[in-house]
Formats: structure tokens, sequence, C-alpha cells
């Protein structure tokens, strides 16, 4: 019987660590959602910061992030699920394709600084982009790579055989199987691949701190090669770089990249679980 | 006969293009190395090796010494792994192996969640109420210290450890559990003597990636260690402030002269860092593909 009650101990205490992991998540989230709340009203989402960035709104900062995620969008979402239908409909296991899946493994765990170090290197000083929203949108687009070409592989490599089987002996090719018949079914799992990279891309700041960040630019941006401003870099400047701003203007910052971020992780989940209960394999 | 050809010939540029696509993933680390390269290789003829490896980082005087930044990073990264690794192994003992169904529901969107959170904002959590909190309750001089950072950095690396140990309990076989209970173990004794045994190695990578997760986190450990680059030899470095390697490059590449020796410098801290992870990553997918050969009854 000691050993039947230590189990029991055991399980509480095991829910009890669990309890420890989750509690500071609802915590942050709490804290930031009750302060953030107060200074969120239309202004704030609309205007021009004014007055040191102690005033005002957060537009540009706000579209600026919209920008570079779909920036990075544009960029990463063909070259990562055309990876993904290699390795999962093309690729034999040759040692070749041991390196690539050993390449993705690394490009996912590089740190997002030496990315922005390499974009720097690359797309604002070699390819003379200047720090602009094509050079900030191409070094994320590279570090949400590796994610979304995880995740599709795994949905395409979710699609059974015989789907495949069945395209190539009504005479189609294997290009025509992958367009007509794996990709329509992996879709959704890819959709939710891709949500997950880019929700990572529009919540990074170090990848554009010497990519596309501007300090302080009211106004929007005219083009790609422009400048701007956005969430994350916003955040960081107002809460380390500038003396005395209001408190409001910090958690309210916050909360809308935490609200941005939150949703596209929210809309992830409920493709995926929709689509999971309608799926007929 | 056209049509036919036709076709075998845009599934060849099909073909072509996917193969490309597939192989670019080499062609950008390769990139990432190179640039890395061409821009940080000149520090180590611009600045002697002693200098480099020296104990002081006081660029504006010349002094390059990245020893104390390397073992800030190491401090850190090692105090956040020693407090990740229990809370995320049990985690994933729990949610795989005990929680009941409304409690594995309510877990992993919680753990989808915290792994969605921007690095900013955990960092801004850090500095605005975990910071004061630390400095309240053990009463230091300053909240900002090496051991608020590794807090904020074990809970970032937790989804990483927690979802990564959990395949790997989810690849022990069915008999294993099976024949541990048939034996007259108890479930908890099943658990940690036979399957959490089992799922070892998946659970070294799971650490592994969590460190190398750690390690190249920039903003919130940035924004809450208080960024002081001095040497952490005594005891109670953990509780003064620290300066990792990634908050260097970030807090400094703004303000360089593009070709100076500083710029230099912080991307041969950058060549640094790419190589401490590369080997980490690599280590933890050797024992990934190991795994996959092995492969196992359910």
């Amino acid at each position: 019987m000691k050993r039947v009650l230590m189990q029991r101990v055991g399980f509480v205490l095991l829910g009890l660590l669990a309890l420890v992991v989750v509690l500071p998540i609802l915590l942050v989230i709490g804290a930031i959602v009750a302060r953030g709340a107060q200074a969120i009203n239309w202004e704030f989402l609309t205007a021009m910061p004014r007055n040191g960035m102690k005033e005002g709104g957060i537009l540009p900062a706000l579209v600026g992030t919209l920008l570079l995620t779909l920036g990075t969008a544009v960029a990463a979402i063909p070259v990562g699920i055309g990876g993904a239908i290699y390795l999962s409909e093309y690729a034999r296991d040759t040692w070749l394709t041991r390196a690539i899946r050993l390449a993705i493994i690394n490009l996912a765990g590089i740190p997002s600084v030496v990315y922005g170090l390499f974009g720097l290197g690359l797309f604002v000083l070699f390819l003379q982009f200047g720090t602009s929203i094509l050079a900030g949108s191409l070094t994320l687009a590279i570090m949400t790579m590796p994610i979304i070409i995880s995740a599709a592989e795994e949905a395409l490599r979710s699609v059974p055989t015989e789907f495949r089987t069945v395209s190539a002996s009504l005479g189609g090719t294997r290009w025509q199987g992958v367009r007509n018949i794996v990709l329509p079914q992996a879709l959704p799992g890819i959709i939710t691949g891709v949500i997950l990279g880019l929700l990572r891309a529009a919540g990074e700041t170090a990848p554009i701190l010497f990519t596309v960040a501007a300090f302080f630019l009211p106004r929007l941006p005219q083009s790609p090669l422009d400048q701007t401003m956005a969430l994350p870099y916003h955040l960081y400047v107002i809460s380390t770089q500038v003396p005395g701003m209001p408190a409001d203007v910090q958690y309210g910052t916050a909360l809308v990249l935490l609200a941005l971020v939150l949703s596209l992780n929210l809309i992830a989940s409920v493709i995926r679980s929709y689509f999971r209960r309608r799926r007929e394999w | 006969m056209k049509n036919k050809n036709h076709l075998r010939w845009s599934e060849f540029l099909i073909q072509t293009l996917i193969r490309v696509l597939g192989f670019s993933s080499i062609g950008f680390v390769l990139l990432i190395f190179l640039f890395l390269l061409r821009e940080g290789i000149p520090v180590f003829f611009q600045v002697s090796p002693t200098n480099l490896f020296g104990t002081r980082w006081y660029p504006t005087f010349d002094l390059f010494g990245t020893l104390p930044l390397i073992l800030g990073s190491v401090l850190v990264t090692v105090t956040a792994i020693v407090i990740a690794v229990p809370l995320g192994v049990t985690t994933a003992v729990f949610v795989r192996e005990v929680a009941p169904n409304w409690a594995r529901e309510v877990l992993k969107p919680m753990i989808e969640v915290l792994a969605g959170i921007p690095s900013v904002v955990l960092g801004f959590f850090g500095m605005t109420l975990l910071a004061p909190f630390v400095r309240e309750t053990l009463g230091f001089p300053t909240g900002l210290t090496a051991f608020t950072g590794a807090l904020i950095l074990a809970y970032m690396a937790l989804p990483t450890i927690i979802s990564v140990a959990e395949d790997a309990l989810d690849a022990v076989p069915k008999s294993y559990r099976d024949a541990g209970l048939a034996m007259g173990a108890t479930q908890w004794q099943t658990i940690w003597r036979v399957v959490v045994p089992g799922a070892r190695s998946g659970i070294v990578t799971a650490v592994m990636l969590g460190m190398g997760r750690a390690i190249g986190e920039t903003m919130a450990v940035m924004m809450v260690t208080g960024n002081a680059a001095r040497m952490p030899l005594s005891l109670d470095s953990i509780f003064r402030p620290a300066r990792t390697m990634t908050a260097t490059i970030a807090a400094e590449m703004g303000e360089v002269a593009q070709g100076s020796v500083h710029y230099h410098a912080l991307f041969g801290i950058g060549i640094l860092l790419f190589l401490l992870t590369f080997i980490i990553n690599l280590a933890a997918a050797t024992t990934i593909f190991k795994k996959r050969r092995r492969g196992g009854l359910r």
C-alpha cells in the first residue's frame, strides 16, 4: 500500500509542477492585458506618435510590423513549401537529403541576433538594399523558412500513400499527383505551419534591429526600400531607451503586440482542429 | 505527341525548381556562415589573441576581451537549463503519462501560447514586474541580474523541452509499459524506471535543443540581465548583473561605424555563436537520426 500512496503523492506533485509551468504564463498575459487595456483606444491604434513617443499612437509601428510580416510571407511561403514538397515527395534517403535535414535543424537553431548580423552583411550592405523593409523581410523570411518546411513536410507526409498511388495509376505524373491530390489534402496543415512561422517573424526584434527598424519615424513607409518602425522594436525602445515613458503606453504597446501574435496562434489552432475533425482519412 | 512532349518539359522544369528549393536550406546555412566570416574574420588580424580572449570588454579603449561575454552566456544558459529541465521533463511526463484529458487540453495550448509570446514582451515583463520582485524578495541592490535573465530564459526554453521530451516518451513502445505493469510495478514505478529511461536519448535531445534556444536568445536577456560585462567568477555572480554574447551584439551593433574594429569584433562574436549553436544542434540531430533508424513497436 505504501507504493500506491507514493504513486498518489507523486502524481499530485507532477500536477503541481505543471502548474508552476502554466501559472506564470497566465500571470504574464494577465498583467499585460490588465494594465494595457487602459491605454488602448482608437487614437492609440491609428495616430502617429507625438511628443517623443510619449503621446499619440503607434500606427507606424503597427503598419510596419504588418508590412514586414507580409513581406516575410511572400518570400518564405513559396520557398518553404517547395522545400517541403521536395523532402516529402521527391527526395530519397541519401546523404544529401540528410544534409538538407541537418541544414534545416541548424537554420532553426541559429540565434535570431545572428540572423540580424547576416541580414546586415548580405542584404543591407552587400546587396545595398540599405536598412529597408525589403532587407528586413528577407532576413525574417530565412529565419521563418525552417518552421514552414518542417510543418509543411509533416502535413504532406500525413497524406496516405494510397492517394499518390491512385493518382499515378490514373496516368498522372508525379507533379500532377502532388498538385491536384496531395497538396490540397495537406493544405490545412501547411497553413497552420505558415501561420506559426509568421507569428514568430512578427514578434521578433533582434533580426530587424540592424536591417529595417527605425527608432522614431512618424510617417508610413512609401516603398519597400524605406525604413519603418515595428512593434517589437518599438516596445524595446520605449521600455529601455526613452526615460520618463508613461507605463500606460508601454503596456498598451505590449498588449497590441501580444494580441496580434496570440490571435494568429488562435487562428492556427482553430484551422488545425477544424480540419482534423473533418478529415476523411 | 506534341502535348505529351510539353507535359514532359513542364514536369522536368517543375521537378528542377522543387529540387532547387529543396537544396536551398543548405545554401542558406552556407551563405550565413560565409557572410559572418566575411565581416568577422578581419578582427582576428586586427586584434591580438591575448586581447581577444582577455577578461576586459571595453571597445572604446580597444579592449575586446570576449571572455566575460562568453562566461556570461554560459552562466545564464546553464542556470536556465538547471531550472527548465526538471520542470520541462516532469511536465512532459505529466502531459503524456498521467494527466486526465481535460488537463491535457488545457496544458498543451498554454505551452503553445508560451512558445508564441515574443521575447521582447517577456523581456518587458521581466523588467517591469519580475526584476522589482526579485530585488525586493531577495534584497539585492538591483533586480536586473543573471538569475532574473535565467528565470525568463528557462520559460522560453520550456516549450521546446516539453514538446521534444513528449515526443520521446510517445516513442517508447507500449509493450514496455505493459511489461512494467505486468511485473507488478505501479504506474509511478513504471514511468520512472522503464518509460523515462527508455526515452533517455530523446530527452537528452530535448535538453540540448532547449540549451541551443537559451544561448541564442537575445532581447529578453538584454532587457533583464543588467548588461554588465564583468567576469562571473565569484559564487554570487548569479545574483549580479551579467552580459551575454547575444546582448552585446544587439546593444552595440547599432552604434558602431561600419568597418571599424568594433564592428568586426561583433561579427566575430556572431561567428562564435553560430558555431556554438551549430555544434549543439548537430549533436541533437545525430540523436534524432539514430532514433529514427532504430524504430520499434508501439
